[in-house]
Formats: structure tokens, C-alpha cells, sequence
């Protein structure tokens, strides 16, 4: 039921985002634009520019929106699950971190590496910042194991130490920036959905699959975790492959997402909470219920950072704070007064 | 120099299409530029950096000119983008160029040199060659214009302010250094190139005879009063005899068209 709403919610958010934007073009028209592609000719078509506004710039970027959203929410389910702690979620690994320092190193050496790597800046900054969240979370595992058992606790410490590590990475990094790669990492640091056209978009849904699989195969394995990783191993779970399998695979979806978005916070954060407080928290319906909602959440919050002060853009990473945490603070108020009662 | 030619190319190529009628402009030398050929009727939109002329302030804006979005800019329904080559992020402009808008990029350098080939780039875009080679006369002129110093220049520092909080200090190779070098003074830090934040121990090191800001920097910290209570200004010489100088942002770091004006506007602050 909650989740063939949440699909209802979906689509509608999609035809919204395709629909507003910047650029006023009418409803007959974006259905022109929209099908002309496909072979079926309306009576009437839509202009040149309209068309490319709608099928390189509007499209791929509610589409990316909708993947990214799924993927953070869904990293943050797992991060959840895995370290049996509310306040987990996917930054906690050191996956965004690790790629906001090498997105940031990558902006303020980009004269230097130019010389070395002729890649423009458009592709150098994804991949090293893909390659940067790879690495972090590589040596997160390390720190906390290596190769035999792995400690969660010593993962989640790891990945603060990390996190602090990379932080005062970028802060050294902005020391020596000019003003043109500070407002460049600035930008990168609030994300912005504006990077995507389609093969940004397909890049990020083949990073993302393996996770959305993993996710719906295994949420009674997630349940069991919940219980305890010993209890879960007395279940017959082989809980050491299933929590790497879940960091591996966080770290490649998100490590995608936030190579073309930059960090968006809070979706990967709150919107399992969300969906636990209207369902409770077995994974069978908080896995496919999250991704859904992640990928409503961050269209729509696409759409106001669009539209709210064109032609002028807002950071999309400001909105979904701006309207999740009050949003949120709604839903636990209300669960505090319905227990008082 | 071998950017000149091929932004040549460029706009050489561009100038085979018609000329355009809905423009948008990124970058504040660039507008100023188009406004001062005489050709401001057909701005359609500008960023943010576009101050001036005050008419194209009144202009739709898009935001900062580095940080545009592809659809805000195509709202405005261009039939091309004149932009500097610093407007950005890149896939933005590359996103314009693949719906076909033409993005045509200037050189966003800041010299004399630039703000000249930035002229007549602009004007051969625009059909204007004659009012670009009259604009350039101007400015070249008015360069000559400017009085030599007899004896030891005024030392000048240049503080970018962005509130209280972030003061930054230029070094060589900046806008503000180059103003400082063409008005006769000399930048009172040679250290390092770019911008450093600025600490009370290196202010008082620098001693600067005048410390100058931008209009917008000097009200973001509060004015004169605000700028003497930060730590180390009043040990400077330029506190002491409270020599601070604030000129518009675009008109000292831009190298626009009227790039002199400022330039002796501020050579007569730092000899009064």
C-alpha cells in the first residue's frame, strides 16, 4: 500500500520536474518534445530549443535526481543496519569525505595535473572524486580489520578519524586556493544536480543497481542484523561477507552519486527514519520504501533549487535540509505525542 | 598571445552567423564592454559581477557568472552567450553549446592588453570594429594620461573583504596587484602570488602607506570604523593616518572599457 503510493508520489514528482523549470514551455509541447524520438508525431511539435532544453538538460537531470536520491537514501538503510545506529549514514565510511578531498585537490591543482592527465576538468573531477571515496573506505576497512574479522565499532571510529583527516585536507587546500577554486569547491561541497546529462545518468544507475539488488535480496538478513551480529550468525547468516558486501557496495553507489552531484546531505540521513516512523523497521518494505522516497525527495527538491529564484540556481544539498528537517521534526513530535497518550 | 589568435578564430567564425538580437553576457567586463559599443540594447540577461553600466544591472540576472545554470540561462531565450573565459562550471557551457545556443568566450584576463583584445573581440563579434577601435583609442590614451611619480611610490595593500570573517590579503599577480602597479603605487606584498588570509602580524610586516578595498568589501566589515578594529590596522601607517581608498569592484578589477578612469581615479587617491 505505502509503497504503490510512494510510486503514485514518484511519477508525479517526475512529470513535475520535467514540467518547471527556468524555461516556461507548455504541457502540449513537452509531450511533443517528448515522444517526437519515439517516432509519434502530435499535431503540434515543439521548437528546436525547447526540445534540447528538455532531452539534454531537464530530463537527464530529474532522472539523476531520482537515481542519486534512491542511492542515498538506500546507503543510508544499510549504514543503518549495519551499525545498529540511528545517526549512521553513508558520509559515515568516509565515502564523501574521500571524495570531497580529492574533488577539492583535483579544483586547486587542476593547472598542474592538466600537464600531466589532458583530461578536461568536466571528467577529471568525477573520477578522482570516485576514485578518492574508493580509496577512504578501503582504508577504513583496513583500519578496522583488515581481511579477518571486522569490528563495526573500529569502522565507524576509523571512518570519524578520516572524516577529520579530510576535512582538514580541504581546510589546508582552501588556504592555498584562489578565489575562483574556493567558489569551485564551495560549489561542489553543497551539490548540484546540474552536472547530468545522460551519460552521467547511466554511469550512476549501473554504480547504483548492484546496491538496489543487494538491498532487496538481503533485507531479512538486514532484520536479522538488527538483532545482533552474534544472533544473526547463530541464524546461519555469514554476517562477516554480508557487512562488507554492504560497505563495498555503499561505496560504489555513493561513491557515483556524489563523483556528479557533489554532497548532498540529510537524504541518506533522514528518509530511512521517515519511512520507519510510518512503517516500523523491517527491511523488506523500509529497503524498497526508502529508495523510493529518496528518489522523490530529491527531484522535487531539484525542482525548488530550480524554480525557487530563477534564473538563478539554489544548491540543491541547502533544500533538502531546508525542507527535510523541519519535515522531520513534524514526524517525531508527532510520535512523541501519540506515545504520551 | 597565442589566446588572442585563437579567440580571434573564434569570434571570426561566430561572425559569419547573423548577428545576435537576444544576448546574454557573463562576466562584468563583458557586459560593460557591449554597453560601451553602444550595443546594450541587446542584452537580454547578465550575471551578477555586471554592475555596470547602472542599466545593466537592471538587466535579468542569472547568478555569479562562475556558477551559472544551463536552463537559467536558456530562460532567457539568447540567441548567444558572450561569456568570459572564466564563466562556468565548464559543463554548463558545454550543455548551452549542445541545445545550440553559440557560447562565444572572451579572454578574462586582467591587463591592459587583455582588457584591449577583450574590445575588439567583442566589437568584431558584435559588427562594431569601428566603435571598438575608438573605445580602445580611448583607453589607450587614457593610459598615457596617467602622470608618472617622482620618488618612492606609495605602498598599497589590497584587502578582498567578504565579512569580518574573511579578509584576504593580494599578493602579485591579481587584478587589484596590476591596478595598484598601473596607478603608480606598489603592492605592498610580494610574498606569494594569489590571495592569503590576512593576519595582524603580516599587516603591521607589510606596512602599507594606504590599504584598498572594493566598495562591497569595505561595507561587508563595516565601513572605515569596522575595518580600523580589526587587529593590526591601526599599527600600519595607512591606519594611523587613516589613508583607506574603496573604489567599485568592477570598476578597479574588472579591466573594462573605462579600465583608465579607474586607474587615475585611483593614481589621485594614492597622490592627492
Amino acid at each position: 500500500m505505502l509503497l504503490l503510493l510512494l510510486a503514485a508520489l514518484l511519477i508525479m514528482v517526475l512529470i513535475t520536474g520535467l514540467s518547471i523549470g527556468a524555461m516556461t514551455i507548455p504541457p502540449g509541447r513537452i509531450l511533443a518534445a517528448l515522444v517526437q524520438p519515439l517516432g509519434i508525431d502530435l499535431p503540434w511539435t515543439a521548437e528546436a530549443q525547447e526540445a534540447a532544453v528538455l532531452l539534454q538538460i531537464r530530463a537527464p537531470r530529474v532522472f539523476l535526481g531520482a537515481i542519486a536520491g534512491a542511492a542515498l537514501a538506500l546507503g543510508g538503510v544499510l549504514m543503518q543496519a549495519l551499525f545498529r545506529n540511528p545517526l549512521a549514514d553513508p558520509t559515515l565510511i568516509g565515502v564523501s569525505a574521500g571524495a570531497a578531498l580529492a574533488a577539492a585537490a583535483c579544483t586547486v591543482f587542476a593547472p598542474a595535473i592538466a600537464l600531466i592527465i589532458p583530461l578536461s576538468p568536466v571528467w577529471l573531477v568525477p573520477i578522482a572524486a570516485f576514485a578518492g571515496g574508493w580509496f577512504t573506505v578501503m582504508l577504513v576497512l583496513q583500519l578496522a580489520g583488515g581481511y579477518g574479522r571486522m569490528r563495526v565499532e573500529q569502522v565507524l571510529l576509523a571512518g570519524i578519524a578520516l572524516n577529520a583527516l579530510a576535512g582538514a585536507g580541504i581546510g589546508l587546500l582552501m588556504l592555498i586556493a584562489n578565489d575562483a577554486q574556493m567558489r569551485d569547491v564551495a560549489f561542489w561541497s553543497f551539490g548540484n544536480l546540474g552536472r547530468a546529462d545522460w551519460h552521467v545518468g547511466i554511469m550512476v544507475i549501473l554504480l547504483s543497481l548492484p546496491l538496489f539488488l543487494f538491498g532487496l535480496r538481503f533485507a531479512p538478513w538486514l532484520n536479522a542484523l538488527l538483532l545482533g551480529e552474534g544472533e544473526a550468525a547463530m541464524l546461519g547468516i555469514p554476517v562477516e561477507r554480508l557487512k562488507r558486501a554492504a560497505i563495498l557496495l555503499t561505496c560504489l553507489a555513493i561513491g557515483g552519486t556524489v563523483a556528479f552531484t557533489g554532497l548532498i546531505g540529510f537524504v541518506g540521513l533522514v528518509v530511512p527514519h521517515i519511512i520507519r516512523l510510518i512503517t516500523g523497521p523491517d527491511h523488506r518494505t523500509l529497503v524498497p520504501a526508502s529508495a523510493l522516497l529518496g528518489s522523490i525527495v530529491l527531484p522535487l527538491a531539484d525542482v525548488i533549487s530550480r524554480t525557487a529564484v530563477a534564473p538563478v540556481e539554489l544548491p540543491i544539498g541547502l533544500i533538502t535540509a531546508l525542507i527535510g528537517a523541519p519535515f522531520f521534526l513534524v514526524l517525531l513530535l508527532g510520535r512523541r505525542n501519540r506515545e504520551a497518550i | 598571445m597565442r589566446w588572442n589568435v585563437i579567440m580571434a578564430l573564434i569570434v571570426g567564425t561566430c561572425t559569419i552567423h547573423a548577428a545576435p538580437e537576444r544576448l546574454v553576457c557573463l562576466g562584468g567586463s563583458v557586459t560593460e564592454t557591449v554597453f560601451a559599443l553602444g550595443s546594450g540594447s541587446l542584452v537580454a540577461g547578465v550575471d551578477d559581477s555586471s554592475t555596470r553600466p547602472p542599466e545593466a544591472a537592471d538587466r535579468p540576472s542569472i547568478g555569479y557568472y562562475r556558477m551559472a545554470s544551463a536552463e537559467g540561462i536558456l530562460s532567457l531565450n539568447p540567441d548567444a552567450v558572450l561569456a568570459s573565459e572564466d564563466a562556468g562550471p565548464p559543463h554548463v557551457m558545454e550543455q548551452l553549446k549542445g541545445t545550440g545556443t553559440p557560447v562565444i568566450t572572451v579572454t578574462g584576463g586582467h591587463t591592459i592588453p587583455d582588457a584591449l583584445t577583450r574590445i575588439h573581440a567583442i566589437a568584431q563579434y558584435l559588427g562594431k570594429e569601428r566603435e571598438g577601435i575608438n573605445l580602445a583609442t580611448e583607453l589607450e590614451q587614457g593610459m598615457k594620461a596617467i602622470p608618472p611619480v617622482d620618488g618612492d611610490p606609495v605602498d598599497v595593500l589590497f584587502v578582498f573583504a567578504r565579512g569580518a570573517g574573511t579578509l584576504n590579503v593580494s599578493g602579485t599577480g591579481t587584478a587589484a596587484d596590476e591596478i595598484i602597479r598601473l596607478a603608480g603605487g606598489r603592492n605592498a606584498v610580494t610574498g606569494y602570488e594569489g590571495y592569503r588570509p590576512l593576519t595582524a602580524e603580516a599587516m603591521v610586516t607589510a606596512a602599507p602607506d594606504v590599504i584598498l578595498l572594493t566598495d562591497s568589501g569595505l561595507g561587508s566589515i563595516g565601513g572605515p570604523e569596522g575595518l580600523a578594529s580589526i587587529p593590526g590596522i591601526s599599527m600600519t601607517p595607512a591606519g594611523r593616518d587613516n589613508r583607506i581608498v574603496s573604489l567599485d569592484d568592477l570598476y578597479l578589477l574588472g579591466f573594462g572599457p573605462r579600465v583608465h578612469e579607474a586607474v587615475l581615479d585611483l593614481h589621485r587617491k594614492l597622490y592627492p
